[in-house]
């Protein structure tokens, strides 16, 4: 195939993927902005923050307010990372790659462009909100599910999984990355109710809010919830998760080769530095300093891929 | 409905009389029920959007997508009338060839003096670097779209022979698709001959036009300038239903002799291009020096015979529009037979006696550039204001080569579907002709545009044209 399609297939699905993380952010934001337990400007700071838009909101509005937020992130296109933005853009992907994609993919992400695009067209109400964070997350699934349900498994199908990996991988890191404080025990407020909200708010952010409940008998704590996120290989959205989807479409892809590729040894080594650790030993490490080095490591496994597998020229 | 007494209807006759080959359609639709067709017409347009046959226009925002409207009423083209398009057009796409052929070889014509030597040699569209070359298979013209008007029973006239990059076939096929979704029982009820097979066909045609250096199965591709050209919709639809790449030249470099695409395992060569690009842009470094784009160097590999160009660079020799009027000469020249389908009467600007009537007539007259297509940069003489008459005066008299003029055609109409009643538009038709070594195939049916706006002749999609399914009967 294409180096051009591989890499508007991949960029097409970690697009579609960061579309959901947004809505999801925005989704969780609101949700503790409700209970008005604490202040609300430092959550829509670490939500802004962990889109990684941080500096392109603040040159725009300086203040942390609701409605800015909202507005930024579900519809300022000026803003990479924006629902309109992701969405825009995956599309415009999909339409160079349309001779890769089958009908149904085609048809659900177009589709999902004309209705978020009249969706998002004017301000949100807050009343609105919710029902729209609804259709955003539905119109995700129903590319996804497309995808799942009617692409051949063939290297078209392992580009489209792993930007989806990739981007996961990264928007799991950084909620840990930015969220890093409240998984420090601190005598004040350890087992408050205060961490219970965080808590939530983190996991409401990876969709693994119930999830986890099942998994930990739903028992909170700062290290079972790290855990969870990082090392649990259940949780679809754990970094070893992510990097086992990475390594056997890596694999996938370089089955008919005799080389091994420079992006699979990269993957690879992260994925034995998770098997390594514990949560225990991550803590001790420091989780911030681990998370910080997770980052840079799928940034540059992000470059390996592209480079490997010649999307540009 | 109202009738325009002065135009051929193909649906009604002067007296309301239901012509032959819309008999059943006629019986069909009077049992329809308006509202029942309105919601049709709807469905037809959601239909459009979410698949996404969308282009872009000229000079508006890059981002603009538009619909092309789609007509419901069908444009039903009876069998005999069909066989003798289909053999004219087939004639014509022969003489095309064999005049390319010539005119890029020894130029028997020029000798024999039927076209004069300076009309080739002078027009931009006669293509230098092509002297002396054979293309694979000695076709030049692989896809061909001859615009073809009606304007009574048996007056079918040739307006313009597409032999560039002609498009509107994905329309033809999406616009049958949508058609049979809609009402499937209009096609059990008429034989209407299928035209869905055309892009396996296209792609047999592609096939053994191949360069004769390949050996295996060759690979072919389709050459997009990109996604924001206005017909990139049917560039990926084609790579699409034929199951082959879509690439711009960014994806393309000249390796080893050969034109190879930038693949995740490194480069591949492609034998045979469908480009969807024009001549001027293919080649920086045999055409355009100052061009950034196209595929330095493929002009060396195409003269080396290790790829096939469809179509063959230097085409637009043959549909130059001073050229066309020479085109019954060119069919009697290599056919030995008298032209099939019409020319439209045409006045060369270039001469002095021409120019005279035309200037003294402009308001009677179609004029149109030379080089000009999409219906840009055109006079329609009847429909033109003072202003607009004097303004193209100045500009006959100041550059009168770049000029011929044309009859204003009282081109047929077809009714469409409006929510009041049925309204007759002007229509033309562009059916899609391959060609291959050894046979020209036209499929039966084409584009049909209409002009959706009353007693308008301009059918382009750029200017507010619509589109309908276009059906031709079996025997």
């Amino acid at each position: 195939m294409l180096g051009k399609t591989a890499g508007g297939i991949y960029w097409m699905f970690r697009l579609l993927e960061r579309n959901e993380n947004t809505a999801r952010l925005v989704e969780a934001g609101f949700r503790i902005a409700l209970t008005r337990s604490q202040s609300p400007v430092s959550e829509w700071k670490s939500v802004i923050k962990t889109a990684g838009v941080e500096t392109y909101y603040e040159i725009k509005y300086g203040t942390y307010d609701a409605t800015n937020v909202i507005d930024f992130l579900l519809r300022d296109t000026s803003n990479p990372s924006s629902v309109m933005s992701t969405i825009e853009n995956a599309r415009t992907n999909a339409r160079m790659v349309r001779t890769a994609l089958t009908t149904e993919v085609w048809e659900a992400v177009n589709e999902s462009w004309m209705t978020l695009k009249t969706l998002l067209n004017r301000p949100i109400q807050e009343t609105e909100l919710p029902t729209i964070l609804g259709t955003i997350r539905r119109n995700c699934a129903l590319v996804r599910g497309s995808m799942y349900g009617t692409m051949l498994r063939n290297e078209i199908f392992d580009f489209a999984a792993l930007g989806i990996a990739l981007e996961r991988a990264d928007n799991t890191a950084r909620i840990i990355n930015v969220k890093y404080h409240t998984f420090i025990p601190s005598t004040d407020f350890f087992g408050s109710s205060l961490d219970d909200i965080h808590w939530e708010t983190i996991l409401r952010s990876v969709s693994g809010y119930r999830s986890f409940g099942w998994a930990n008998d739903n028992e909170m704590s700062a290290s079972s919830i790290a855990e969870y996120l990082i090392l649990d290989p259940r949780f679809p959205r754990s970094l070893k998760f992510c990097y086992t989807t990475l390594i056997q479409n890596l694999d996938n892809l370089s089955r008919n080769c005799t080389a091994v590729e420079s992006c699979q040894i990269k993957a690879n080594a992260v994925f034995t530095h998770l098997e390594n650790n514990s949560i225990k030993s991550i803590f001790k490490y420091g989780l911030h300093s681990f998370m910080k080095d997770f980052i840079k490591e799928t940034n540059e496994l992000g470059s390996q891929i592209e480079l490997n597998y010649q999307f540009y020229h | 409905m109202d009738i325009e007494n002065s135009f051929f209807d193909e649906m009604y006759t002067k007296d309301g009389q239901v012509r032959a080959p819309y008999i059943l359609y006629n019986q069909w639709l009077a049992n329809q029920d308006s509202a029942k067709l309105i919601k049709k017409s709807r469905e037809a347009e959601a239909f459009f959007r979410r698949i996404g046959i969308t282009f872009n226009v000229y000079g508006k925002e890059m981002s603009k997508e538009r619909l092309i409207p789609f007509d419901l009423i069908p444009r039903i083209i009876a069998n005999t009338e069909w066989t003798h398009l289909a053999k004219g057009i087939e004639q014509r796409v022969r003489a095309i060839n064999a005049f390319l052929l010539d005119i890029y070889g020894s130029q028997e014509i020029l000798k024999a003096g039927h076209i004069p030597t300076e009309l080739i040699h002078q027009n931009d569209a006669f293509l230098g670097q092509m002297i002396g070359m054979k293309p694979p298979g000695d076709v030049f013209t692989h896809i061909v779209g001859t615009d073809i008007v009606r304007t009574g029973e048996n007056e079918f006239f040739v307006l313009e022979d597409n032999v560039r990059t002609p498009s509107g076939v994905s329309y033809m096929l999406e616009n049958r698709e949508t058609m049979l979704n809609m009402f499937p029982e209009l096609f059990s009820q008429n034989k209407v001959q299928p035209v869905n097979n055309y892009p396996k066909m296209l792609k047999e045609s592609l096939v053994s036009c191949a360069p004769k250096s390949c050996s295996e199965k060759p690979t072919i591709a389709i050459l997009t300038p990109g996604i924001h050209n206005s017909a990139y919709f049917e560039h990926s639809f084609l790579a699409d239903q034929m199951g082959v790449e879509l690439v711009e030249s960014q994806d393309l470099r000249v390796i080893n002799g050969h034109v190879a695409m930038r693949t995740t395992r490194g480069y591949k060569n492609i034998d045979v291009l469908y480009r969807r690009v024009d001549d001027e842009y293919l080649d920086p470094l045999n055409f355009r020096p100052e061009s950034m784009l196209g595929i330095p160097g493929i002009f060396d590999v195409y003269r080396a015979g290790n790829i096939t160009i469809a179509n063959a660079p230097g085409t637009g020799i043959a549909d130059d529009k001073a050229i066309y009027s020479y085109m019954p000469d060119i069919i009697k020249f290599y056919t030995g037979e008298t032209a099939l389908l019409q020319n439209v009467k045409t006045w060369r600007c270039s001469e002095p006696r021409a120019l005279q009537y035309v200037l003294e007539n402009l308001s009677k007259l179609v004029v149109k550039e030379v080089h000009g297509s999409g219906g840009y940069g055109m006079l329609v003489g009847p429909a033109a204001s003072k202003k607009e008459l004097s303004a193209f005066t100045s500009k006959l008299k100041r550059n009168p080569k770049n000029y011929i003029a044309q009859p204003t055609l009282a081109l047929s109409t077809v009714p469409i579907f409006t929510k009041k009643q049925l309204a007759p538009r002007h229509v033309d038709l562009r059916p899609f002709a391959l060609v291959s070594p050894k046979k020209i195939k036209v499929t039966p049916g084409g584009l049909t545009r209409v002009a959706l706006k009353a007693g308008s002749l301009v059918v382009n999609s750029s200017q507010g044209g619509g589109t309908k399914d276009t059906w031709v009967l079996g025997e």
